[in-house]
């Protein structure tokens, strides 16, 4: 539910207008066109250059930061891995948008889910890198308040038989809570697979077309 | 007061065979041509004349009490402090943080002293310099090395932990939970050397105030008593000065749209706290 308006990152990015409606979208593009930077203006952790983004007709920049980040969320492109266990990790999410902790049934439910047959008691940081990045995904999910997913490359460090039945998985419960997946990848048979909507970037991208030194 | 009569006086002679020490150090030092000859005499001469120099300044002020005066030398010893502390951070602090630096330890500094000096110590009159200087100092001297110790480790973990932090808040967590983990482990670290000195204490080392009274002919009980009373004093200042710095430092790592400023694309200047490398 975003609009874009003339969004400008110098050396980076410029977009006339773009309208981020559809449930699930996937961003395309060369390493180095702005993909990232743009989940991360959406999350709100960088601001442009000039141009606005709006999230259901609001400014970001007139919604409270922390109150917009319980809403939209996003995962990183390396998975973020906190102190504790799978359990501490997967209701950390919870913890810092003020929610109750999930019940142990539903946590060992999102493990299944996501493939991942740990006990929730195993140290979340002796898990592999494929594994620690669907910890992450089972973490926004439980989010209830969460209501966009911004994704940075959630299939990453995993095989192409993990990735469609986890990326599947969570786009499924995604569809089922009416929320939002917004999600760069580079990966052909995600996008053709799942997304309503395609971006991509190269279009965008200052970068790319040799407009580095391009002001507004 | 103090036993004048017990203690042996030294001779010139005395301390010049003292010298003796470092000159042997110098030696050793220039046979294995390790470089550091030149910071070795620097800094024993360096101890020699500040030592005499405050060993004059203190003559005076003891003979002449006076509140002003000791008010006077507790804040210029405070400022040589939040100086050093400054110094000794590795990175070059930008004029946010020092007055963070500065803040904190002049509060946590002084509320501490006020408790120690009036309530423990009940000196009479309250400014008595045979006490107040060298037991102030002694807990100025101790918090400094604790709150560098938490400038130090509030840095490194910001910027060797940037991923946690953006990943916290990226789910809603606000700076301050975000910075949580990092919080508590510089202050874990800035503490750690004044526990473990509680800890060895009597056992491993005898520390030096005491060691001081005894020579100087006071009872060790009693050079017991002042012992325990001043490490308690300087274990709450420390902690105390710590705790406030990082409660004031962590918030100049995130802009007011609770932005974490180290992973910031565009980084404008006046946003960055620190330059690092």
């Amino acid at each position: 539910m975003f609009q874009i308006e003339k969004l400008f990152v110098k050396n980076v990015l410029k977009i006339k207008a773009l309208k981020l409606h559809s449930s699930i979208i996937s961003i395309e593009g060369q390493s180095g066109s702005g993909k990232s930077t743009l989940l991360r203006l959406l999350n709100h952790l960088d601001n442009p250059t000039s141009g606005n983004i709006y999230y259901k007709n609001q400014k970001l920049t007139d919604i409270e930061p922390m109150e917009l980040r319980k809403k939209i969320v996003m995962v990183p492109q390396s998975p973020v891995v906190f102190d504790g266990t799978i359990r501490d990790n997967l209701n950390i999410g919870l913890e810092f948008s003020g929610e109750e902790p999930a019940s142990d049934n539903q946590l060992k439910d999102m493990l299944q889910t996501l493939w991942l047959d740990k006990i929730l008691e195993t140290s979340a940081s002796d898990l592999s890198g494929g594994e620690q990045q669907r910890m992450a995904l089972g973490r926004v999910l439980l989010m209830e308040k969460a209501k966009v997913f911004l994704l940075d490359e959630p299939s990453s460090d995993l095989d192409d038989h993990t990735t469609d039945h986890v990326i599947g998985e969570f786009i499924n419960r995604a569809r089922e809570q009416e929320k939002q997946v917004i999600m760069v990848t580079h990966d052909k048979s995600v996008t053709d697979k799942f997304a309503d909507q395609k971006i991509n970037m190269d279009e965008y991208s200052l970068h790319l077309r040799n407009e580095a030194r391009y002001d507004e | 007061m103090m036993n004048e009569g017990s203690m042996i006086d030294f001779s010139f002679w005395q301390i010049a065979f003292a010298y003796v020490f470092i000159l042997i150090v110098f030696l050793i030092v220039r046979i294995k041509k390790i470089p550091r000859e030149k910071l070795i005499i620097m800094s024993a001469l360096r101890m020699t004349l500040q030592l005499i120099l405050v060993g004059y300044i203190l003559v005076y002020v003891l003979d002449n009490p006076h509140p002003l005066i000791t008010v006077g030398i507790i804040l210029i010893m405070l400022s040589f402090a939040i100086f050093n502390v400054y110094q000794r951070t590795n990175p070059v602090i930008k004029m946010s943080l020092k007055k963070m630096i500065a803040l904190a330890m002049f509060i946590g500094i002084s509320v501490n002293l006020i408790y120690f000096m009036f309530v423990v110590l009940q000196l009479d009159p309250w400014y008595e310099p045979q006490y107040f200087i060298p037991i102030g100092g002694m807990i100025i001297g101790k918090t400094m090395t604790g709150v560098s110790l938490g400038v130090n480790n509030l840095l490194k973990g910001m910027k060797d932990q940037k991923e946690k932090v953006e990943g916290a808040l990226m789910l809603g967590a606000s700076p301050r939970v975000a910075s949580k983990e990092i919080i508590n482990h510089a202050f874990d670290e800035a503490i750690l050397p004044t526990i473990n000195s509680m800890v060895g204490m009597g056992i491993v080392f005898l520390p030096g105030m005491m060691t001081g009274q005894i020579i100087a002919g006071q009872s060790p009980t009693m050079a017991v008593k002042y012992q325990i009373a001043v490490m308690l004093g300087v274990a709450g200042t420390v902690s105390i000065t710590v705790l406030i710095f990082l409660h004031l430092a962590y918030k100049i790592f995130f802009n007011e749209r609770e932005q974490f400023i180290l992973t910031k694309r565009d980084i404008a200047k006046k946003d960055l706290p620190v330059e690092y490398d």
